[in-house]
This record gives structure tokens, sequence and C-alpha cells, in this order.
């Protein structure tokens, strides 16, 4: 946990993770690929469920997938998201078959339903640290 | 082989359940540890086997060194947040069966007033570092934010309402209401949990579970000399854990409305030979009430998706079909990480419920759940 308790707490990257938050700052959502067998995986990890290679390439997300749940919070459990109630989170199955969690653009969560089309923005939330927002879209 | 019937809950324990206590959790851990090896009839130095539970108590050794354990044959930890405590009978019965031990004492103990919130506890757990990397930046701080999108989907999916979660929590504090050591004292009604606060939607206050201080323990013999110890002899009939896809992220697992415990079930039920309408008694992991209800189905007491309708009209109760957390759970009574559950279900196969005694309880379960969807369960019988 950070220092100062009331600073937002920001991902610490490791050599694993570090290529995902590189492409985060530079408004990519980038995705693990396993560089021999090709199938993508969300969060990081070293080797591939599949064929067990430490081979891996990073993927850029479209950025387009449906909502497949989500949260609203009320209540702030770390004193640096009390000044941001409520906020919804969501998670997002992206197109490309992974999901991921994200801020989603309207704080209430008013309008959310299963499925509902979203696209994906990159936030900058602190210097070189972005964090993925979803905003409805067209289907 | 199978460790059906091969061992015994033959002691259990606990201090006072509170808010802001004044000693600290290893004083709370060994006091109710004392209190279980006395139940069982056993002396500290007979203890042979540790298993310390969660992260705030002391390590087996510590426990080992306060109780003056002649001989420590065995020490494990078995690291699943609130599965851990039934995790641990599995893991204790199975190392009795092998000749590696006699008595296996699994306790813990929690001063989380004086100490960090779940919120900050979990990030100190090595099995959620993907979340403390992906997701506490977003806001995803506490379990209860973790979970609410399972419960979400869940209400989407099948029609589940926060009345029928109000319906898990009202029952609950019904009955830690006959409880002299349940933390909460005053009656709820469905009125009262739907003007709850929205903590995180759809979770309100009231389907969230208490964080309290206290400490907790019980003993596991083999079956055989627990036939000669001191209390009436609970068998652990069937015992098993599970653990969900994606294990270490709800965000990235396949179907996110079941839980671990839909793996244990089976082979918890078959090890035990019973189905889930020879059950008596159900003291069931409630660390918010949708997960009660997430369980009941995963366990086959309901299909998917009718576990709504399936808590409706009383049958959780007292009197009821499947009366669950007869001593008010972490709901109502204290969190204890699960080993309160236990504990509970224990007395009820003894006879020792007080006023939440199930009448002529004979075989009932026990279940844990936790680290994001791990489950555990024990099915026991009086015998």
């Amino acid at each position: 946990m950070a220092q100062n308790q009331s600073a937002r707490p920001l991902p610490h990257a490791s050599d694993l993770t570090r290529p995902y938050w590189e492409g985060a700052a530079q408004g990519k959502l980038l995705i693990q690929q396993c560089g021999q067998c090709g199938k993508l995986r969300h969060y990081p990890r070293y080797i591939c469920d599949n064929c067990h290679s430490f081979e891996t390439v990073w993927k850029e997300s479209s950025g387009r997938g449906r909502v497949h749940s989500w949260m609203v919070a009320h209540h702030a459990y770390h004193p640096a998201f009390a000044g941001e109630l409520p906020y919804t989170l969501v998670t997002v199955e992206l197109e490309e078959g992974v999901r991921a969690l994200g801020r989603y653009a309207v704080p209430t969560g008013e309008g959310l339903r299963l499925d509902l089309p979203v696209r994906l923005r990159l936030e900058t939330v602190a210097e070189g640290v972005a964090l993925p927002l979803f905003e409805p879209r067209e289907d | 082989m199978s460790l059906h019937e091969t061992a015994a809950v033959t002691g259990v324990g606990e201090t006072v359940y509170q808010r802001g206590a004044t000693r600290p959790s290893t004083a709370l851990q060994l006091e109710a540890a004392l209190t279980a090896i006395a139940d069982a009839g056993l002396t500290p130095r007979e203890i042979d086997g540790i298993i310390p539970i969660g992260i705030t108590g002391a390590p087996a050794e510590e426990l080992a060194t306060n109780l003056g354990v002649e001989e420590l044959r065995f020490s494990a930890l078995t690291p699943m947040g609130g599965a851990s405590s039934i995790a641990a009978i599995q893991c204790a019965a199975a190392a009795i069966a092998a000749g590696l031990c006699n008595h296996v004492l699994i306790a813990a103990g929690r001063n989380v007033s004086a100490g960090a919130k779940a919120g900050t506890r979990i990030h100190q757990m090595p099995q959620f570092h993907l979340i403390t990397e992906f997701e506490l930046p977003l806001g995803s701080v506490a379990p209860a934010q973790l979970y609410a999108p399972m419960a979400r989907r869940h209400m989407e999916l099948y029609g589940t309402t926060s009345a029928q979660l109000g319906e898990i929590a009202t029952t609950i504090r019904a009955h830690a209401l006959l409880n002299d050591n349940a933390v909460m004292k005053k009656p709820m009604t469905l009125a009262d949990h739907q003007a709850s606060r929205m903590i995180a939607d759809p979770f309100r206050l009231l389907d969230c579970s208490l964080e309290t201080d206290g400490g907790a323990a019980f003993v596991i013999s083999g079956a055989g000399p627990a036939r000669d110890m001191r209390q009436p002899r609970v068998l652990v009939s069937g015992i098993a854990e599970g653990h969900p896809d994606s294990p270490s992220a709800i965000t990235q697992r396949p179907d996110m409305t079941r839980l671990g415990i839909v793996r244990a079930a089976p082979r918890a039920f078959g090890m035990a030979g019973v189905t889930p309408a020879d059950i008596q008694v159900a003291e069931i992991y409630d660390c918010f009430t949708w997960v009660v209800l997430c369980q009941l189905e995963d366990m086959g007491f309901c299909a998917k998706g009718e576990g709504g309708a399936f808590v409706e009209g009383g049958r959780l109760r007292l009197g009821g079909k499947l009366p669950v957390n007869t001593h008010g759970g972490l709901l109502s009574q204290a969190h204890m990480l699960g080993l309160n559950h236990v504990v509970e279900l224990v007395r009820q196969l003894r006879g020792q419920g007080g006023r939440a005694q199930v009448q002529g309880a004979e075989l009932g379960l026990c279940t844990g759940f936790g680290d994001m969807g791990d489950g555990a369960m024990a099915i026991m019988r009086r015998g």
C-alpha cells in the first residue's frame, strides 16, 4: 500500500505486466497473446494455460465489447475514492474474448444492462498511469 | 482410501465476540484454543498438529510454544480465505488418516478493530496480487466491491431480487437473537434491510457481514479415539474443497455466478453417501447474503437461478425445512472466518444448540467461501 494513506492506490508494474501499463499510458489496451498457439489471456500471466509456452506477444484490443456485469460504489473503502462516490465499475467482455474491468462513464451506472455495447477509452489518472474507462456506443 | 468418517470434531471453543476488543488477536486465538482443547477432554500438551487460520493470528510455531505442545508432528496452512477453516478439516483428516498425528488444533484470532480493515487485509494476501494491480486502482478495494458483480449478473440473468437477499439477512438476524454470544442484538425486518444504505450495489449495508473481534478453535481427532473422548462424537462424513475456473480474478471467470463449491459439493455428498434432501441443518458461509444463495444453488439444494425463490417463505428459518446459520453467521453473530460455522454445526449435532437447537439434528453441513470463489464444505453426523 502507498505510504500516504489518502493517495490513490496506483498499479505497481512488474516485468510481467510492464508492457500492459506502458501501452495503457499510450492509450492502448494490450492483451497478452501466446507466441506459440495464439491463445489470448488477461490478466497477464507467465505461461499459456493451453500449450504452456513462455513466448508472449502483445495484441492491441479493439476496445469494443459488451457489458458482462457491474457494481455501483456508494461507500469508499479507501479514502482516495471518497470524493468520487458514486462511481461504477463495469466488467466488459471484449470482442477478443477476454474481459476487462473499467470505470463506467456514467458514475451512477444509469442505463446499464447486460450486453450493452461499450467502447474503451484510457483515462490518465496520474503521471504515466492510465486506467480503462468504458462508455456506451452504438451497436 | 476415503476420508469418510475417519475423523471427528472432538472439541470446540470460542471467546466472547465483540467490537473493540482490547486484547491482541493471538491472545484471543489462544483463549479459544484452550477452550476447544478442554472441551475435547485433552490437555494442550497432547495436541500434535496445528493449522492456524487467517492472516491475523499467530503461526503454528508460536501457538505450539504458548501451549507447551510436547511434540508438534504436523503443521500446515490452507490459505483459502473464508474457505480455509473447512479446507483445514480436510487437511487435518488426511494427516490423521495417514498416521502423521493424532489431534489437530485449528484456530483463529482476530482483532480487526485495532488493525487493518478488510479492504486493506485482502491486498496483503499474495493470492490477490492481480486484483491489487489491476482492480484496486479502479476503486475495487474491498470484498463487497469485488463480489457485487457476481450478484448483479445473477440478478440480471435470473431475476433475483434485493428483497430475496433481505430474506436471508432477516432470517440469520432472527437466529442471532437466540445466541447470547452474537454481536447483533436488535431484530431486523425486511423493511430495515431495504432501507439500509447502499454500499456496493446490489449490496446494502445489511447484506454485508460484520467486522468483529474474537477467537474460535476446534480440534480434529481420529474417529476411533473420538469414541471415548469427552463429548458426543461428531464424525466428518464428507469433506471437499473446490476452486472456480479463473481462481485469481472474478472478472475473468467464465461463469461468475458459480463458486468453487460447485466442484466440492458432489465429492462431499458422494463421500458422505447422502443428498441435500437429507441435510437437517446448514451453517453456510455468509460474508454476503448473495453468497449464501449462490452456495445453496451450487450445492444442489435448488437449480441454478432458483435460489431467490428457494430462500423465500421461511425455508431457512428455525422450524423451516432447512434451518441455516442457527448461530447468526458472519452477518449477525460475528465474522470469525467461518470457524464459528463449524463450532455451531458441532454444537447442533451434539444437541448443545441452546435456544437455536434444531430438534433431532443428526446430519448437517457447514461451508466456507473465500478468496474470490474458493469453496469447501463438510458434512457431519452425530454417531
